[in-house]
């Protein structure tokens, strides 16, 4: 048990060391050699790295030098692995493990950074310029990835060096629930998981509505189950102690001493933090029975999901955690009113806990002064798909498009267009160029027929098609539909169906009418959030991208070239040299010898039996001369 | 989800029985236990088959179609056995876009399995999973821990090849 002068006390004597790993000069003169632990760096073989700078600092004999600290996610997973060795703050990227013997003798002990093996965008010219100079960070602001790639998130102590467990002191300590809820209202808080409800609405409401509740619940949503987003999961690896914290202070502020966090099965480094951290927690007092003397108590047990995406909406995720089928169900009655177990509770997603703290020690007016006029703070968004700088970035609201694609981002890859913005993931939808410069918030992303969801961001470019898109998520949901409702079960399949047709070049232009009368359908009946937004990838694709819609059902084409069964395959004669390798790898024996011979070359070029051709595009990836294309 | 019964005979050991015997006397007062007894129990056998379903169901005191309703929702929970290497391709979005389908398509012809099966040597089996949360190497597979990032189909017969 610790009391919160011990914390404090914990929290001075750190100090000092985080301070050398955000820039200041270190008192004990020892590097500090920051190596990412996160999926995407451990995926990279981080592991490796780790091993190989402690064998290496030990063959040095440079123990008292340098600290060897795997910490959370620094954001940029698409260089990985990723270390940062500090007070310089030097940042390599991509390693290798035969690299480390050279940064430790060149580096650790010399103390002359490796230019060459550093991220590009570090070194200008001939300086070396800081990490948030570069484009990928500049624009970035970070409140709750703050800890992330800074501490080591199986040592509460470096927590606690960044003012770890102050919040909930203070708020024991210092203030009445009723405070506690009044100051995330003021901050403007809304829920991060998707549909930005206000948090401290959520909570004054599971305070109030059933008064004399013998018993209350807060859990926590870190069932991240939107394909190509991991922010939560970068929050439960780098900072897991802030999530708890968090859920501790919704304890106190509604009134509940038991918490549940349910988390992806699929995050399984996710999993161990937590279980660390609250085992930690428990030792030094910060869970349990009467946490820092004040009479409050609070535990959290951890729940794990099973691979059902609609476990992320609030009733369904409560039907899980109480042992049965994931089903959602109807409201109201709310949670606040009748949640888990049939108790008023109140449930936030990952990032909004990551906010609480924060928000208790620097006040309301410090969140509210960012982001635009209805949503504060920041978001995180996971970048991905055809971008440079896949990763993550938190952003003020308000930020554009434009900004995170071009500048943060670094723009599309190899020379490509760009298309359309995906966010909001299966619920959301795909914005056009013409968008890019709406400040993104909550309330402007609905307006232009999407949605921030938990914060995916993929980008496309030229080579995707929208309808294919359209599909794509649409096979998602049917395939994750639960089935309790039938506008939903039944719906999303016949969508699924009907795109699939325009895919094939079977429908015609009245289908795309019925097409969208029944995402209207579907939107209006559905019983839950996953029926209800299911058809908004179909819907804001039929508003940008009409035309692709109609080169598919009336031109029989796929501008894109992705849709399979409206390509033809052909040979341009002039570059086909007449190798024959084609023919050798077409399994339908659809290409044959003609007897036409092109000026300068020796053999007669090659043709393609359209008739015979099955579109599997094995001819065109064994071409060497690009002799092939697809139209 | 699948709900198709296997058709590989059911071997379990008494170690194995005895195991899951304590995971149950050890949660089952718990609110909300069968999901994690299913989860532990899915760690000892590899699988839920319907054997397995029928000792958590009587260890319980429930019955047997609620297990059973709990194992087919939930995609993690296989009825069938997993192959010796398990492959799952992810086809989240920022796979899918960077062409993980073609990844998985091509696994599926050179195995000559479709996603969800074993090959009959019970050497791989094959699943799509969502994400596996490295955007940043798409597409990405996994075979058992290993992750295979910044794929072509190509690649594909050369990785299999050392299993």
């Amino acid at each position: 048990m610790k009391s919160l002068e011990d914390i404090s006390a914990i929290r001075d004597k750190m100090q000092d060391e985080i301070n050398v790993r955000r820039g200041a000069a270190s008192a004990d003169g020892k590097r500090h050699v920051l190596v990412c632990g996160g999926t995407g760096c451990t995926s990279s073989g981080s592991q490796k790295i780790i091993d190989a700078f402690e064998a290496e600092i030990k063959k040095n004999g440079i123990e008292d030098k340098a600290d060897v600290v795997k910490t959370g996610c620094h954001g940029l997973c698409a260089l990985g692995p990723i270390v940062l060795v500090y007070p310089e703050g030097s940042f390599y990227s991509m390693l290798d493990v035969e690299n480390v013997p050279k940064i430790v003798k060149e580096h650790l002990v010399n103390g002359n950074v490796v230019k060459e093996l550093l991220y590009n965008e570090t070194v200008v010219g001939d300086e070396i310029i800081s990490l948030k100079e570069t484009p990928f960070y500049k624009k970035q602001h970070r409140v709750a990835l703050r800890n992330c790639g800074v501490i080591n998130p199986e040592v509460i102590d470096e927590y606690l060096a960044e003012d770890g467990y102050q919040a909930l002191a203070k708020v024991l300590k210092e203030m009445t629930p009723e405070q506690v809820i009044d100051t995330i209202l003021a901050s403007g808080l809304r829920g991060r998981g998707g549909a930005g409800f206000p948090t401290g609405q959520k909570w004054k409401l599971a305070r109030t509505l059933v008064p004399d509740a013998d018993q209350k619940y807060v859990a926590c949503n870190a069932d991240e189950g939107d394909p190509g987003a991991f922010m939560d999961r970068s929050v439960l690896e780098g900072d897991p102690h802030v999530v708890l914290e968090a859920m501790a202070i919704a304890g106190y502020a509604i009134g509940a001493n038991q918490g549940f966090i349910y988390v992806r099965a699929e995050y399984p480094i996710a999993i161990d933090r937590l279980r660390i951290a609250i085992a930690q927690a428990r030792e030094y007092g910060m869970l349990g029975k009467n946490i820092f003397g004040t009479g409050f108590d609070f535990d959290i047990d951890l729940r794990f999901g099973a691979g059902a995406f609609v476990c992320g909406e609030e009733t369904a995720l409560m039907t899980s955690i109480e042992g049965n089928r994931g089903e959602p169900r109807p409201r109201p009655p709310f949670p606040a009113v009748k949640g888990l177990f049939e108790k008023p509770t109140v449930l936030n997603n990952v990032e909004t806990y990551a906010n609480i703290p924060q928000i208790i020690l620097k006040g309301a007016d410090w969140f509210a002064g960012m982001g635009t006029e209805k949503s504060k703070g920041t978001k995180v968004f996971a970048l991905g798909g055809k971008i440079h700088n896949t990763g993550l970035v938190e952003v003020p609201m308000g930020t554009t498009l434009r900004e995170v694609v071009e500048d943060i981002g670094g723009g599309i890859p190899n020379g490509k267009k760009f298309k359309a913005a995906q966010t909001g993931g299966p619920s959301g939808g795909c914005i056009p160029v013409e968008n890019f410069d709406v400040p993104i918030d909550y309330d402007n992303l609905i307006a232009i027929g999407s949605m921030m969801g938990s914060g995916g961001l993929i980008v496309m470019d030229e080579d995707n098609c929208m309808v294919d898109i359209a599909k794509f998520f649409l096979e998602f949901t049917v395939d994750e539909s639960c089935g309790k409702c039938t506008p939903c079960r039944i719906g999303t399949k016949r969508m699924y169906e009907m795109l699939d047709d325009i895919t094939r070049g079977k429908a015609t232009l009245e289908d795309l009418d019925k097409l969208e009368e029944l995402c209207y359908y579907i939107k209006a009946n559905s019983l839950c959030g996953l029926g209800q937004t299911a058809p908004n990838p179909v819907l804001s694709t039929l508003r940008y991208f009409k035309d692709e819609y109609i080169a598919h059902v009336v031109d029989k084409k796929c501008p894109a070239g992705v849709c399979k069964h409206l390509l033809n395959f052909s040979i341009d004669k002039e570059k086909c040299i007449g190798c024959g390798m084609c023919a050798k790898q077409c399994p339908a024996s659809a290409i044959s010898k003609t007897d036409y011979v092109a000026p300068g070359h020796k053999l007669p070029s090659m043709l393609i039996d359209a008739n015979k051709c099955v579109k599997c595009g094995a001819c065109m990836g064994t071409c060497k001369f690009k002799a092939i294309s697809k139209k | 989800m699948s709900s198709k019964k296997t058709t590989v005979p059911f071997a379990g050991t008494k170690e194995q029985e005895e195991a899951l015997m304590k995971v149950i006397a050890e949660n089952k007062d718990q609110k909300g236990a069968l999901m994690p007894i299913m989860q532990q129990a899915q760690d000892i056998y590899g699988y839920l088959p319907i054997e397995v379903q029928t000792m958590i169901a009587d260890g319980m005191g429930i019955s047997l179609e609620k297990v059973y309703g709990v194992a087919t929702f939930y995609s993690q929970f296989a009825l069938n056995p997993k192959g010796k290497y398990q492959i799952s391709v992810c086809l989240g979005t920022a796979c899918y876009v960077k062409g993980s389908g073609d990844v998985y398509s091509k696994l599926e012809e050179v195995l000559n399995i479709k996603g969800g099966e074993c090959t009959a040597d019970g050497k791989f089996s094959l699943d799509a999973c969502r994400c596996v949360g490295a955007c940043g190497l798409a597409p990405v597979m996994m075979i058992n821990d290993e992750v295979y990032g910044r794929l072509l189909p190509d690649q594909i017969p050369d990785i299999l090849a050392k299993y």
